[in-house]
């Protein structure tokens, strides 16, 4: 009945010069004022010193090539101590004839592991998961340990190196979210008995420092347990890190669940959802999401954590390393032993961090929120 | 015939604070109730007792003729008979509208996929929005929120239906959209309804009865027509001046005197 109002639109126009790109970035980032700019050029400043005796040392003047530490040149790192003791580094003291053992339980897990995070159908990925929780530690077990299936026996004093890193920080890894995601359950639930259980665990074994868990497993535990009966030292160690971090994990949960509304509990609860289903349904798969940073998170710390276990004797990927440099015929090597093994360290941690944004972009891909 | 809905001198207190004092109410199948009152008067209590999602100290109530006692099995059998509409809408953000749906349906009344699918494909269209059926509950507007809500409960087949503030969260000119689902919905259904609003309007249109609550007691049941003109409890009063005087929608209404 009226006429169309006539609008008159402002037309876009580009954005002013010097605000984007390169010269923007540099603008605003680097020299914005006095003191960014100082702090930019101390910065540089620090580059420049540090850089060159790093990049000369790791490559430049760094020894390649040759067969004992009287090849080593002055001044530069010695790699060749390194590329001699790699295989001892991944496999401790593993019989050379059936390492490859260990390589075929590597080949099954990270197919097992890969398929688990990337496959995008959900059938699928829950069955690959739940084949890589329940199934792999078994066929693990039995293959590296042997003593069946025409397989001889290695005792798990002869495991060692990146090897048992591996196996300890999977054991962890793999308890500890299933574990903790019921103790987390019984902490928050309705039930005292089952409450006080939760909590009395959690606190027991998150209020003791690894290294003590670890030494009483090893120590303590034998002058309990009936002589007959004898666990071995790497089994009782695998517990207390499977414990010790399920306790962490249960924390983590538990926040996650708490963080979610009470009208989401609710809501499960009207349309008659018994507990269970409503933990599986909706509580769980919403608290977990949320939660990927903080579980990887202990992840990553528990894997690092791990090196502890040397302290009981198990020559773990630190621990083998640290004891290859003491070697008299290597004498001095330290550095470039640590060097490697923190940049082995840091791959595989880097790695789980990529790991769990693949898997939170998936989930979020899924929500499309 | 047993009443739908059958509460005895309930009482309940939040630790010493005592939010609902000797209700008695009886509410018979096919009924639609609306229950107003000021806030902090106990009316979305009350309704939250009747699915037990708040337990009470004293007093009783019966579903159908069976009374409740708190026993988890007879909480899940009720709670498909009694299907309920949050302020918030609370639907499931992880998944889409189509599982927020059939969640129900498939585990707790087992029905089969193609089933359940049919079904929620039906109550969807009843509210109006068949074509959202694969977006995620964030996607929707909150009126839309509102009504997979309303479509989320009746997929459970229940016998009654409580609303606790269902239009209060939205924004003005989603109010509509909603009342008219709900009104649609009493007018074409035998559904038991007890709606916690202060849409006066819907309950003029569709409500046989109306509550007036107040500091956790029922104060007055009338009517909508005999309420709205010549409620008999001075806080009725005082609280209908209020509200209808605010509230441009209600021209209709003669002043309470």
């Amino acid at each position: 009945m009226t006429e169309k109002p006539v609008v008159d639109y402002l037309p876009a126009r580009a954005p002013p010069i010097g605000t984007t790109g390169l010269p923007g970035f540099l603008h605003k980032q680097l020299f914005s004022s006095v003191t960014s700019t100082l702090l930019t050029l101390a910065c540089l400043a620090l580059f420049a010193l540090i850089l060159p005796p790093l990049v000369h040392w790791t490559l430049l003047d760094a020894t390649w090539h040759g067969a004992s530490s009287a090849d080593c040149h002055e001044g530069g790192a010695c790699w060749i101590f390194i590329k001699a003791r790699l295989s001892q580094f991944f496999y401790g003291f593993y019989p050379q004839d059936q390492r490859w053992r260990v390589n075929l339980v590597f080949l099954l897990i990270v197919p097992a592991f890969l398929l688990a995070v990337v496959s995008s159908r959900k059938g699928l990925r829950t069955f690959f998961v739940l084949a890589a929780m329940l199934a792999m530690p078994v066929i693990s077990w039995v293959t590296l340990r042997g003593g069946g299936f025409g397989l001889s026996e290695v005792p798990t004093n002869q495991w060692g190196g990146m090897m048992l890193t591996m196996v300890v920080s999977s054991v962890g890894i793999l308890f500890s979210l299933p574990c903790g995601i019921l103790l987390a359950l019984g902490r928050t639930s309705d039930m005292p008995v089952i409450r006080l259980i939760a909590v009395v665990f959690i606190e027991i074994w998150r209020g003791v420092p690894l290294i003590t868990i670890l030494f009483m497993a090893s120590v303590m535990l034998p002058l309990f347990l009936p002589p007959a009966i004898t666990v071995d030292n790497l089994v009782r160690a695998l517990i207390g890190v499977a414990f010790f971090a399920s306790a962490y994990m249960a924390e983590v949960i538990r926040g996650g669940l708490q963080g979610l509304s009470r009208g989401q509990y609710e809501a499960a609860d009207s349309i008659g959802l018994g507990y269970w289903m409503k933990m599986r349904f909706i509580i769980l798969p919403q608290a977990l999401k949320t939660m990927i940073p903080a579980i990887t998170n202990t992840y990553v710390g528990l894997f690092k954590e791990t090196t502890l276990v040397s302290i009981i004797g198990l020559y773990d990927f630190l621990g083998i390393v640290h004891s290859a440099s003491q070697d008299p015929a290597w004498l001095g090597r330290g550095m470039e032993g640590y060097a490697f093994c923190a940049l082995v360290y840091f791959l595989i941690c880097y790695g789980m961090s990529r790991a769990s944004y693949q898997v939170e972009a998936r989930f979020s891909s899924e929500r499309r929120k | 015939m047993t009443a739908m809905i059958k509460v005895s001198r309930l009482n309940k207190w939040y630790g010493k604070f005592q939010v609902l004092k000797e209700i008695d109410l009886s509410v018979e199948r096919g009924e639609r109730l609306v229950i107003c009152g000021p806030s902090g008067s106990g009316k979305s209590t009350l309704i939250r007792c009747l699915n037990r999602l708040e337990d009470y100290q004293e007093g009783s109530i019966a579903i159908n003729g069976e009374v409740l006692d708190g026993g988890i099995r007879q909480m899940r059998r009720l709670r498909r008979t009694v299907g309920m509409v949050f302020q918030h809408f609370n639907l499931f953000p992880h998944l889409n509208i189509m599982e927020n749906l059939t969640l129900g349906p498939i585990w707790v009344n087992k029905l089969a996929r193609a089933e359940a699918e049919d079904k929620a494909r039906t109550y969807l269209a009843r509210v109006g929005i068949s074509e959202q059926k694969d977006k995620y509950p964030g996607q929707l507007s909150g009126g839309q929120q509102q009504r997979v809500a309303i479509a989320r409960a009746l997929c459970m087949d229940c016998d009654i239906l409580l609303f606790d503030e269902p239009t209060s969260a939205l924004d003005p000119e989603m109010i509509k959209e909603v009342l008219e689902v709900m009104i649609e919905l009493a007018e074409d259904s035998n559904i038991t309804m007890l709606c916690v609003t202060h849409e006066m309007g819907f309950a003029r249109q569709v409500a046989d009865r109306v509550i007036f609550m107040d500091r956790g007691q029922i104060m007055e049941i009338a009517p909508p027509e005999a309420f709205f003109t010549r409620p008999k409890h001075p806080r009725a009063k005082a609280f209908l001046s209020r509200i209808l005087y605010n509230d441009g929608r209600e021209h209709k209404t003669s002043p309470p005197t």
